[in-house]
């Protein structure tokens, strides 16, 4: 019976599978190097190898990481710099996000000559490489007096970012039965009552989708962070690479392997909790309308 | 009064987007294009040259490794990514069980930045301890293993952490496409005797054409912009070697005082993607007319 069964299991679905499984483990693998890496001393790395559990952890590298490492001349460790990442992070989703909301629904329910065009030259936001702004914007921000601080980097991250989050409310919107609108409107509705009691309640999801896109590009982002910081306001992503470049004193692999898990983190935990939406938001947003 | 401000109240929420839109985007390509044209270094200078900024990027070698570069990178780091994404979502849509660990496993590493990656790769490919070491240790002592370090084959170091990081995502893209094919199609295929292989390749990847597509677009997007990645893994290093556009652009711009060249080669890019994206968005329009 047991014979029979086995051999009734397909060759090519065991294949399949193990297929699946390799790949899973190659993917996995560069995670599980930076972690092991991270626990391990200086000797030991030295003297294992890159897939070797370590043989004595230690969360040296970690706290040199977080408090003491070099980012080039200042050693202070990743801290000051995640903090300076989460206070250009939070204020420059919360606010492209919420103009993003208006825009979307004033882009998909109030339609007016010319809304469609505009929504287009937009949606072109989405696609410019970046370097073709960079000079102007620098001069902007100069000329604003907020070269080189976190409220210069938030106002970069929402001017660029208005464009995505345009774009996710105003399909989300579309979908919404424009008779909704009608009815409400006939009742004495205006725009705003309309917005609040009908749009609001059901946004939940692209609310959620929205934001973590936000979180994810802005944390991540860093070509606008190298260009328009000074030393003391770089975020995470920056401070990162000059840790992995600074070596005074012989090159620690295991700092900067926590370093990179600690900068990586944040989007990571987002990533676990609410992958669903995490991947709504990509096919969305590289998708277009 | 209040009416007029009730009726126009959509515009009037869009007009500051509109507003910085023009000024940002369309004001600021105007104004890197004309600075192009200008013999500016350090600092923007409106004397007018033609396009000897143009002659002069095209006259540097560096920018010819560069733009080399990009179309190496482009080239395997789409056909790579596409191919790999397409079997995974293939073997993914066979009814596997764990479905959503093994697809949460490959998509992860699109939620890390580019710099991580960068970072982790360069820790794995180091030359002395990273894979080398783990072969060597294996056994195969004469085993090398150093594109890091050597100039004709950084780039290619660049296309496998850049493939590691997005083919999840190309994988999903497909996925969600396999998941929107007709059940009774590939029943009606199976009655008739076609074979899984003929099923796939003669009906369902002919339909999967809007998905290969958009692919093609995004691949080509993060391709295009990829700095950061460069940055992280080689530092366009060894020397120049595996530099692509952006990063040049940002050399010439911000280290090397050339924002005259800088802004002529953050142009030549900027037409780059229009010649990916006009075509794409004229398809995209004509399809939805008929």
């Amino acid at each position: 019976m047991n014979r029979h069964i086995l051999t009734n299991i397909n060759i090519g679905r065991v294949m399949i599978y193990l297929i699946l499984l390799f790949f899973a483990l190659i993917y996995l693998a560069p995670l599980y190097v930076m972690f092991t890496t991270s626990l391990k001393g200086i000797e030991e790395i030295r003297s294992g190898n890159l897939m070797a559990l370590p043989v004595d952890p230690t969360f040296y590298a970690w706290a040199k990481a977080w408090s003491s490492a070099c980012t080039g001349s200042e050693c202070k460790g990743l801290a000051p710099y995640f903090w300076n990442s989460v206070r250009i992070v939070f204020p420059a989703v919360i606010i492209s996000t919420i103009i993003g909301a208006f825009n979307g629904y004033s882009l998909a329910k109030w339609k007016f000559k010319g809304s469609e065009l505009l929504f287009g030259a937009l949606l072109f936001g989405c696609f410019i490489p970046f370097q073709v702004i960079l000079l102007p914007m620098a001069k902007l921000l100069g000329s604003l007096g907020l070269a080189n601080t976190v409220t210069g980097l938030v106002m970069v991250h929402v001017i660029y970012g208005v464009a995505f989050t345009t774009l996710f409310f105003r399909n989300y919107y579309v979908g919404i039965p424009t008779e909704l609108v009608r009815a409400a409107k006939l009742d004495g509705a205006g725009f705003f009552a309309i917005f609040r009691h009908i749009f609001l309640p059901l946004s939940t999801p692209i609310f959620v989708v929205t934001i973590i896109w936000q979180f994810t590009q802005i944390w991540n982002d860093f070509l606008f962070g190298v260009v328009y910081s000074g030393s003391g306001t770089q975020p995470i992503t920056v401070a990162l690479n000059n840790l992995v470049n600074t070596s005074v004193g012989g090159k620690e692999y295991n700092v900067d392997m926590a370093a990179a898990i600690i900068a990586a983190l944040p989007t990571l935990v987002v990533y676990v909790i609410a992958g669903k939406y995490f991947v709504r938001g990509l096919t969305a947003g590289a998708v277009k309308g | 009064m209040f009416n007029f401000l009730e009726k126009n109240l959509p515009k009037i929420v869009l007009a500051p987007t509109t507003i910085v839109m023009i000024v940002c985007m369309y004001g600021f390509i105007v104004w890197t294009g004309l600075l192009s044209l200008t013999k500016s270094r350090m600092m923007p200078q409106w004397e007018f040259v033609g396009l000897d900024q143009y002659v002069r990027l095209f006259n540097n070698p560096r920018w010819h490794v560069a733009v080399d570069n990009l179309f190496i990178f482009l080239i395997l780091f789409i056909l790579i990514a596409l191919v790999l994404g397409l079997l995974l979502a293939i073997f993914l849509d066979q009814k596997i069980r764990n479905e959503g660990v093994i697809r949460t496993i490959y998509l992860y590493p699109m939620a890390i930045s580019f710099i991580v990656t960068g970072t982790a790769w360069k820790w794995i490919l180091n030359p002395g301890l990273g894979i080398e070491k783990l072969v060597n240790d294996l056994g195969f002592v004469g085993f090398e293993f150093r594109w890091l370090v050597e100039s004709d084959m950084a780039i290619y170091t660049i296309v496998i952490a850049a493939v590691w990081q997005s083919s999840g995502f190309v994988m999903a893209l497909f996925l969600a496409g396999l998941r929107g094919v007709d059940d009774n199609l590939t029943k009606a295929a199976k009655i008739d005797g076609a074979s899984t292989i003929r099923l796939y390749w003669h009906i369902i990847l002919p339909l999967m054409r809007p998905v290969f597509f958009s692919a093609i677009v995004i691949l080509t997007h993060i391709a295009i912009k990829s700095f950061d990645l460069v940055q992280a893994l080689t530092g366009g290093g060894p020397g120049y070697s595996s530099d692509l556009p952006a990063n040049f652009m940002y050399t010439y711009s911000f280290n090397r005082a050339q924002i005259g060249v800088g802004a002529a080669s953050a142009m030549i890019m900027l037409f780059g993607v229009l010649a990916v994206l006009i075509p794409y968005l004229y398809s995209e329009l004509r399809e939805k007319k008929t």
